[in-house]
C-alpha cells in the first residue's frame, strides 16, 4: 500500500517533545501534510492534537525537535513567524476580536496602511481599502450572509464568526491552513458551510490540517487521517483502508497498524 | 451585498426587533450615546428649574460667564480622563494617575521656581521651559515604571497603580516638602496654559483649547491607527490579540508610556489653571476621570467605549458641580448623583454586552 514518492511535505514535524510541567504534551511526534492535501488529526482528549498544531503555528515552542516547511527547518517564535512563511491558523478558542468589525479581524495584525504621508507620518489605517478587500475574501469563499463588512463580530452568529476566522486563514496567500475543531461549537448547516469552506481552500491549491472529533466529518473531507495518541503519532491511515471504528480503536490504542499498512505518503 | 432586502435569520431578526433592543443595539454601536442623552437632560432639567421656575442662582447656568467657567474647569478631569480611557480599554484601571500628575507638576514647579524649602534645591532655578519639559519626561517615566511592573511580572494593574500611587504622593512629600508653589513665584511660561482666549461671548484657556485638541488626537489614534484597533483587541481579549501576531505586552507597555505622556501634559496645564503647584491640588481626582470615563459608557471590563464618551462624562459631572451648588444644595448632593450615574452606567454596560444584533 506504500508507494514511494518524490514529494516534499509542506509541513514536516520530527521527533516534537513538549511538556506542561509534569504533563506530557508531545511525545516524540512526527508529522507530514503534503501539498494539496487534506490531512485530518484525530485523537483522544488530551491526546497532543492542540498542542501539535500550537507547535506548528508558532503559539508554543517545542522543547525539543524540528520542525521543517517546504523542507526548511523553522524555528518560530510567534504566530506571525508562522504565518511569515504562509501557515495560517484557526484555533478551537474562536482567536477573534468579538468588539471589532469583520474587516478589523480579517486585517488584525496585518493593517493596511494609506499610501503616502498620510500612511508613514500619521499611521493613518486605509480602512475603505481593507474593508474592499474584506469584502472580496468573503465573496471569494461564499460567505456571502453577513449584513454588512462593519458588523461588529460579537453580533455574528458562531457559524459566522468562525466563515470570518476561516476567511481570515484563507485570505492572505497562505499555503498551509489549520483548523483546530471549526465545527465543534456548530448546528449542522453550519458546520456543512463550514467542510464546505474547507473543500474550496483546498480546490485553490492550499494545504489543510483538521483537528476534529467528529468521524463522519473527517471521513467526508480528508485524505489522509493522522490518529494521536498519547501525545505521538499512533497511525497514519486513509478513509478508504480504514473504517470509522478502526480509526476510534486506533485512537483508544485497542488497535495498532503495522506502518506498510499506514498511509504515509500523500494520495493526491 | 447590498441590504437592501433582509437576507438572513438575522437580518429578519433584527426587522423584527422591540424599541428596547432597538435602543440596546443603538447604545451597543454608540457608547457615548448615553452619555449625551444624560447631559442634554441635565441641561433641560437645570434649564426648567433656573429659567422657568426660578430656583436659586440656577438661571446663572447658562450665562457665558458660567459656562466659560465650567469649560475652563473641565481641563483637569478632561485631560487626565484621556490617559485613563486608555488605560480602561485595556481592561486595566490606573490609581495612580492623580498622584503621577501632582509629582509630575511639583516636579516642574520645583525647577523653575527657587525655593529654600525643598530637598531639589541643587537643581533649582531652571529655565522654564526646560522645567516643563523634564516635567513631562518624568510622568512618561512614571507611566513607563506602572507599564513596566504591569507586563514585566504580569502584576494587576489595580496593584501596581495602588503601589505607585502611595510610592509618588510620598516622593511629593519627600523630595519637595509639600509646599505649595504660587502663580505669581513662577515664570510667565509656567502659566502659558492660563492665557485666555475669546471665542465669541465664551472666555477659553489655551489649556482648554489643548484639552480639545488631544481628544480629537486620540480619538483619531484610537479609531484610525493600528496601534489603536490592536488596543481594542487587547482589552477586548488578550489571548485571541496574542494568536492574531499582536504583540500585547508592547501594546500594553505602550499604553502607559502614552498615558503618561498626557498626565505630564495635564500637569502643566494644572499648573495654569490653579495658578500654583500644590501637592494637594485635586484630592479627588483619581476616582473622578474614572469616573468620567464610567459615565462615559467605557466598560470597565476593556475594549468597549470612546473617548468622545469620556469627553461627555467629564462635561456631565462639571454640569452636576455647577448645576447644584448653583440651585443652592448642599456638595452631598453631588456626591450623591455621581454615585448613583456610576451604577447607571455601569447597569447599562452589563445590559449592552449582551446584545444580539
Ligand atoms: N497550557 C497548558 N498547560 C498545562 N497543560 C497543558 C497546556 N496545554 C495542554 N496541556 C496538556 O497537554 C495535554 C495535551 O493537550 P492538548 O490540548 O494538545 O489536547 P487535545 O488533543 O487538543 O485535546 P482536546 O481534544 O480536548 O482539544 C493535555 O494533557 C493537556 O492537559
Ligand atoms: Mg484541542
Amino acid at each position: 500500500m506504500t508507494t514511494t514518492s518524490t514529494t516534499q511535505p509542506i509541513v514536516q514535524a520530527k521527533d516534537l517533545n513538549k511538556s506542561f510541567g509534569r504533563v506530557i504534551g508531545l511525545a516524540d511526534c512526527n508529522f507530514e501534510l503534503y501539498p494539496g492535501e487534506v490531512i485530518a488529526v484525530v485523537g483522544d482528549n488530551g491526546a497532543g492534537k492542540s498542542t501539535l498544531i500550537k507547535c506548528l503555528s508558532g503559539a508554543l515552542t517545542p522543547d525539543s525537535g524540528e520542525m521543517h516547511i517546504d523542507g526548511e527547518e523553522v524555528f518560530f517564535k510567534s504566530t506571525n513567524d508562522s504565518r511569515a512563511k504562509g501557515v495560517e491558523t484557526v484555533y478551537q478558542t474562536l482567536a477573534v476580536a468579538p468588539v471589532l468589525d469583520i474587516s478589523e479581524n480579517l486585517y488584525l495584525g496585518r493593517e493596511i496602511r494609506k499610501k503616502g504621508i498620510l500612511g508613514t507620518v500619521f499611521r493613518s489605517l486605509d480602512k475603505k481599502r481593507m474593508r474592499k478587500e474584506a469584502m472580496q475574501s468573503l465573496n471569494d469563499l461564499g460567505v456571502l450572509t453577513v449584513q454588512s463588512i462593519t458588523q461588529s463580530v460579537e453580533t455574528l452568529s458562531g457559524g459566522q464568526r468562525q466563515a470570518v476566522a476561516v476567511a481570515r486563514a484563507g485570505a492572505f496567500g497562505s499555503k498551509v491552513v489549520i483548523l483546530d475543531e471549526p465545527t465543534a461549537a456548530l448546528g449542522v448547516n453550519e458546520s456543512a458551510r463550514v467542510l464546505k469552506l474547507i473543500r474550496d481552500l483546498r480546490d485553490r491549491g492550499m494545504s489543510i490540517i483538521l483537528i476534529s472529533h467528529n468521524m463522519p466529518q473527517v471521513f467526508d473531507v480528508a485524505d489522509r487521517i493522522h490518529v494521536q495518541r498519547l501525545g505521538r503519532r499512533a497511525a497514519v491511515v486513509t478513509p478508504q483502508s480504514h473504517q470509522m471504528n478502526d480509526v476510534v480503536s486506533i485512537m483508544t490504542g485497542a488497535m495498532t497498524v503495522p506502518e506498510d499498512q499506514q498511509q504515509l505518503t500523500p494520495v493526491r | 451585498m447590498s441590504s437592501t432586502a433582509p437576507t438572513t435569520a438575522a437580518d429578519e431578526f433584527a426587522h423584527r426587533a422591540t424599541p428596547m433592543q432597538k435602543v440596546q443595539s443603538s447604545l451597543h454601536r454608540y457608547p457615548w450615546l448615553s452619555p449625551l442623552v444624560v447631559l442634554a437632560l441635565l441641561l433641560v432639567i437645570f434649564g426648567v428649574l433656573g429659567l422657568v421656575l426660578g430656583v436659586g442662582d440656577l438661571e446663572n447656568l447658562f450665562k457665558p460667564g458660567t459656562i466659560s467657567l465650567m469649560l475652563q474647569q473641565t481641563v483637569i478631569i478632561g485631560t487626565l480622563a484621556i490617559a485613563q480611557t486608555l488605560v480602561i480599554l485595556t481592561a486595566g484601571i490606573d490609581l495612580s494617575i492623580g498622584a503621577i500628575m501632582v509629582f509630575a507638576q511639583m516636579f516642574m514647579a520645583n525647577l523653575a521656581v527657587y525655593t529654600t524649602a525643598s530637598n531639589v534645591t541643587f537643581m533649582a532655578g531652571q529655565n522654564p521651559v526646560l522645567a516643563v519639559f523634564i516635567g513631562l519626561i518624568v510622568a512618561t517615566l512614571a507611566g513607563g515604571l506602572n507599564g513596566f511592573l504591569i507586563v514585566r511580572f504580569n502584576l494587576p494593574p489595580f496593584i501596581v497603580t495602588l503601589g505607585t500611587l502611595s510610592i509618588f504622593t510620598a516622593l511629593t512629600l519627600i523630595l519637595f516638602k509639600a509646599r505649595t508653589i504660587q502663580g505669581k513665584e513662577m515664570p510667565d511660561f509656567m502659566l502659558l496654559m492660563s492665557t485666555k482666549l475669546e471665542i465669541g461671548p465664551l472666555t477659553f484657556t489655551l489649556g482648554l483649547i489643548v484639552m480639545l485638541l488631544l481628544y480629537v488626537l486620540f480619538a483619531y489614534i484610537l479609531r484610525g491607527t493600528a496601534w489603536g484597533t490592536h488596543v481594542y483587541a487587547v482589552g477586548d481579549d488578550p489571548a485571541a490579540a496574542e494568536l492574531s501576531g499582536i504583540n500585547v505586552k508592547r501594546v500594553l507597555f505602550s499604553v502607559y508610556v502614552v498615558a503618561g505622556v498626557v498626565i505630564g501634559i495635564a500637569a502643566w496645564i494644572t499648573i495654569g489653571r490653579t495658578a500654583a503647584a500644590s501637592p494637594n491640588v485635586a484630592p479627588e481626582i483619581n476616582l473622578e476621570t474614572i469616573t468620567a470615563v464610567v459615565i462615559g459608557g467605557t466598560s470597565l471590563f476593556g475594549g468597549r467605549g470612546r473617548l468622545l464618551g469620556t469627553l461627555l462624562g467629564t462635561f456631565i459631572i462639571i454640569v452636576l458641580d455647577f448645576g447644584l451648588s448653583l440651585a443652592g444644595l448642599d456638595q452631598a448632593y453631588r456626591v450623591l448623583a455621581i454615585g448613583v450615574l456610576v451604577i447607571a452606567a455601569v447597569a447599562v454596560d452589563q445590559w449592552i454586552r449582551k446584545v444580539k444584533v
